[in-house]
């Protein structure tokens, strides 16, 4: 990094659009955006031929390390030093925050796709940041109320102990409870540091609920469900967050019958296939997260904005182009038609999936079947509940 | 068991340079005369410096340097490793930033409150850690710590994950604003410096020769008739008093506070940066807090290689390098720094 | 039914029973550390790592080779053990005249290493690995369902800790052993090899934390950062426990299980910081440890 300011960066006859990815390379979110979040930018670029447009795109990434304030010295190097205009990614809500601060400090443009907190939009929006994939309140709403409709009528949860895990809790029982379900207990185990949840499995089974929540993340939420199939446990199982790397991570074996919410499947339809298959020579043994595709459509609506508009105004004023990205619907082979709130909350459907048995899948990453849809326009958090000041202007 | 005898004489041959500098009255803040040199190019390196890199990467540099100076005092001078050093400046700067998000108190008067943070639960957790000495110390420093994390990660006002987020850097004596990088950077130098300085002179005060004593051999500092639980304790405030100073002003200078500053992975970098830099040289922490923060910015473009690059300076140190940066160089040319 | 403290009998018993089972690989982790102290005085803060690479290896010679669970249960610790005879060699034994806290620091970098490499060759999500077939299904034990894994996992640690007290306290190697603990030098003298006593020493404490992780693999998720959860807890229970005994490394580790696991009933939110709790009462009233010798 140019720690010494003599890289002022070169004006050529066309100015040069800088994109900074900045994910988490080497921690517990890598496998659900890393590597392969950086590839679907530059699948975006692609795409959208930014060359055949006589456009200039370059892309920088970052490692933030879980840490919000490499974060966010990172940000603000990329931005005064390096001229970065548009930041993308940034999985760890601690993180994802603090960038959505310098972005609008900076007037820059800030797509979040990896961050869970739905203060982002909420008390914490700001007119440069939009929320692109998934936040607490739509896994609560999806998996909650559709799961009722769906015959899982009484719940029983296990609660990471934080924040993450108590809103999930919170938004999720509200949901089972409108849509005429009914919550028949939780524990809450401390996080981090538990790695057996036998107990808190044995007290789910006793209860005779007929689903069990699992407000967690990551390791947890695996440990669970391996420990759930060895339990033998007679529930259906419902992960609140759960991607489909950690899928892969349990195995069909031990992870069928699951059922979690996504907004994104590679084998969903002819363009989220046809999607995955050109990102397939970037990112050969995987298949996209939600994470990782999300940036693939936040960076393509983004380009589109930018050509619109023209790059010279992109670059200067971050907060217009959230404004144009907000006036103009978008529709990319990931997501689908959607579009984007006042707020900053992209719009699109949420899927409820069950994960398959071992017989049922055809092959490696044939892992999900769609239960059920949530259009776009109740997928999400009503726009007035946020609390966020820019509804009110 | 014996550990407390073969401990403390080893530690001494890495730490070799700070052998007992009686300062002379009238000598120089208690510095020889090539360390007030140092320190004076210190000072000038300080104030020049954000003319020509990047003022929020030095802010966090001096927060870290304080932090370890802070960190060194107790290893390098009373030759306790603490591994829960983050507990300290964590709380710190969960205090500054929530004092001056919710009550809009001034700069100054908010760090002063993250260092007493510090102090406080300095007391309280020293108080159960001095107990016992050498590994025993190290590991019941970082159980205790383990436990402030679980607190900070539930505790309401902290704001668990996602942090305390958008804090203003508020003013100084509540009339100078402190927005513009250039301003805060300033205040960050003075306290820096101050704490520098302060730290310096505790080492060469009677009290930190009676240290010293404890740290070369406590049965004989206590059969001539020292408290040494006491001096221990003091010092060990001490540190996590400045801990928390340092804690609080990086909360400022980033405006946020996350549970990044409590977790086990700041305590171990601490004791990278003492040990990488020089333990018990005066000048070593705040080298290797600079080595390795310019490294976590560089190498965060890298990705992946962080830790891995982190684990294996920490194995080269320790096997070939244990007088650090400062105490080798200081080593070729027989100077104390 | 009956009730204990307004908790059903039944349900206390099988939380007891699962606390146990906990304690089984604090046992089995913190007999490790406490070998390895008594004869390096070196606290091995890679003893997570290795555990997680016990569990990796375990899923390696599945994956790769083809080599199912049980022989896993030998090679893995031996593959891991060997690994550690090799550290121990290569770096570890240059410490060995210097300061303890070198030794934690040393080891500390070797976990940063260890576990960083495995994040980049492998992710942090975790590898699938499935109990095997034939200890499969539970058991009704009247008070609760029991997998028959988890009674194999409670055995296991049983028999492989009392051999390790066995050979360490009953036998004349162990009794070498101890003596080059007190002496090296004398021992020395004897003609006993001591240097390659104390590589083999290493290896043996590796290995424990390895066999903890294949024992680890079909229940906990398969991933690089399993061990570094674990390794707090660990310190905890050697520090009540006190370094001095193998016996009270084992009887600490089982009866901290325990306890974690009453805690589970009662107040689940403080499951994990009990341990941390007991840790600071008995420091207070015990500073040695339960089971440590007089300093």
């Amino acid at each position: 990094m140019a720690l010494i300011g003599t890289t002022v960066p070169a004006r050529a006859q066309t100015p040069t659009l800088k994109i900074g990815v900045l994910t988490d390379l080497s921690g517990p979110y890598k496998d659900i955006a890393g590597p392969v979040a950086v590839a679907c930018v530059r699948q975006a670029l692609e795409d959208f031929g930014v060359a055949g447009k006589g456009m200039n795109v370059e892309v920088v990434s970052a490692d933030h390390q879980n840490k919000a304030d490499i974060g966010v010295s990172v940000v603000k190097q990329w931005i005064d030093r390096d001229g970065v205009d548009m930041i993308t990614e940034v999985a760890n809500s601690g993180v994802g925050l603090a960038v959505a601060g310098v972005a609008r400090e900076k007037n820059k443009v800030y797509l979040n796709c990896g961050a869970a907190t739905s203060d982002l939009t909420g008390v914490q929006c700001n007119p440069n940041t939009i929320h692109w994939v998934y936040d607490t309140y739509m896994l609560a709403k999806s998996t909650g109320s559709a799961l009722v409709k769906a015959g899982g009528s009484s719940w029983y949860f296990i609660t990471a102990d934080y924040a993450f895990g108590k809103a999930l809790l919170r938004d999720t029982s509200q949901f089972i409870t409108a849509a005429g379900g009914k919550v028949l207990g939780s524990a809450t185990y401390p996080f981090p540091g538990t790695t057996d949840f036998s107990s808190f499995l044995i007290e789910a089974q006793a209860s005779g609920a007929k689903v069990l929540g699992l407000a967690s993340a990551g390791a947890d939420t695996i440990n669970q469900i391996k420990q759930a199939q060895e339990f033998g446990l007679k529930m259906t199982v419902a992960g609140l967050l759960v991607f489909i790397s950690d899928i892969h991570a349990l195995g069909l074996d031990a992870a069928k019958g699951l059922v979690l919410t996504s907004s994104f499947y590679w084998d969903h339809d002819d363009r989220t296939r046809a999607f995955s298959n050109r990102l397939k020579p970037k990112a050969p043994s995987v298949r996209p997260t939600m994470v990782q595709a999300g940036t693939y459509s936040a960076t393509l609506h983004y380009l589109k904005v930018a050509a619109a508009m023209g790059v010279a105004q992109a670059k200067a004023d971050g907060a217009a182009t959230v404004e144009r990205m907000k006036a103009m619907p978008t529709d990319d082979d990931a997501f689908g038609p959607g579009s984007i709130r006042a707020d900053g909350r992209c719009l699109h459907p949420s899927f409820l999936w069950q994960v398959k048995t071992p017989a049922e899948s055809r092959g490696p990453w044939d892992y999900y079947k769609l239960l059920d849809t949530t259009p776009a326009n109740q997928a999400f958090r009503p726009l007035g509940e946020g609390g966020c000041a820019l509804v009110k202007a | 068991m014996s550990i407390s005898s073969r401990t403390q004489t080893d530690i001494d041959r890495a730490a070799g340079e700070a052998a007992p500098v009686v300062p002379k009255a009238g000598s120089m803040f208690g510095f020889s005369r090539t360390q007030a040199i140092a320190f004076a190019i210190m000072v000038l390196l300080v104030v020049l410096c954000p003319w020509v890199l990047y003022p929020v990467f030095l802010m966090k540099v001096l927060c870290f340097a304080l932090f370890a100076c802070a960190f060194n005092l107790l290893i390098g001078y009373v030759g306790l490793l603490s591994f829960g050093h983050a507990a300290f400046f964590g709380m710190g700067s969960y205090i500054t930033a929530w004092t001056v998000k919710h009550w809009g108190l001034s700069a100054e008067v908010a760090i002063i409150l993250g260092g007493l943070t510090g102090a406080a639960l300095g007391l309280v957790l020293g108080w159960l850690a001095i107990r016992r000495q050498g590994l025993y110390f190290a590991m019941i420093t970082l159980a205790l710590a383990q436990m402030v994390y679980f607190f900070c990660l539930q505790a309401p006002f902290t704001g668990g994950e996602d942090g305390i987020q958008q804090v203003p850097r508020s003013s100084l004596f509540g009339l100078l604003p402190l927005d513009r990088d250039m301003a805060i950077y300033w205040l960050v130098a003075f306290v820096f410096l101050a704490g520098f300085l302060f730290i310096h002179r505790v080492v060469h005060s009677p009290f930190g020769q009676v240290l010293k004593a404890i740290r070369e051999n406590e049965p004989r500092a206590t059969s001539l008739g020292y408290r040494t639980d006491d001096y221990k304790l003091i010092a060990f405030t001490l540190s996590c008093t400045l801990a928390g100073i340092a804690g609080g002003t990086k909360a400022l200078v980033f405006g946020i506070a996350t549970l990044t500053d409590v977790h086990y992975s700041m305590s171990g970098e601490v004791v990278l940066m003492t040990l990488l830099g020089g333990l018990g040289t005066i000048f070593g922490p705040v080298v290797g807090a600079l080595v390795v923060t310019a490294m976590e910015n560089y190498l965060a473009q890298f990705g992946a290689w962080v830790t891995v690059t982190q684990g294996a300076i920490f194995i080269l140190c320790v096997l070939f390098f244990r007088k650090g940066i400062v105490g080798t160089v200081g080593g070729w040319f027989r100077l104390e720094l | 039914m009956f009730t204990i403290l307004g908790i059903p009998g039944p349900l206390l018993f099988g939380q007891l029973l699962l606390g146990l089972i906990n304690g089984a690989f604090y046992a089995m982790l913190s007999l490790g550390l406490a070998v390895i102290f008594g004869m390096l005085n070196i606290i091995n803060f890679a003893h997570g790592a290795l555990f997680m690479m016990g569990a990796f290896v375990s899923w390696m010679l599945l994956e790769y080779v083809g080599i199912g669970y049980f022989p896993a249960l030998i090679l893995a610790p031996l593959i891991v053990g060997i690994f550690g005879l090799v550290l121990e060699r290569t770096i570890v034994s240059r410490l060995y005249k210097l300061d303890h806290i070198y030794g934690l620091l040393l080891t500390f970098g070797l976990a940063l290493v260890i576990e960083g490499l495995f994040r980049n060759g492998y992710g942090s999500s975790g590898m699938p690995y499935r109990i095997p077939a034939a200890l499969q299904g539970a058991t009704d034990l009247g008070f609760m369902f029991m997998p028959n894994y988890r009674g194999w996992v409670v055995l296991a640690a049983v028999v492989v800790c009392f051999l390790t007290w066995l050979i360490i306290e009953k036998t004349s190697l162990g009794a070498t052993l101890r003596a080059a603990t007190e002496n090296a030098p004398m021992v020395q003298a004897f003609g006993v090899n001591v240097p390659r006593m104390i590589s083999l020493t290493y290896a043996g404490g590796v290995a424990l934390a390895a066999f903890a992780g294949v024992l680890a693999a079909p229940i906990y998720s398969v991933n690089p950062n399993m061990g570094s959860s674990f390794i707090n807890t660990v310190f905890a229970v050697v520090v009540i426990g006190g370094m001095g005994s193998i016996l009270g490394s084992i009887l600490t580790g089982f009866g901290l299980g325990i306890v974690e696991g009453l805690t589970k009933v009662f107040y689940p939110q403080a499951s994990a910081t009990v341990v941390f709790l007991v840790m600071v009462i008995v420091l207070l009233a015990r500073p040695r440890g339960l089971f440590g010798k007089a300093v």
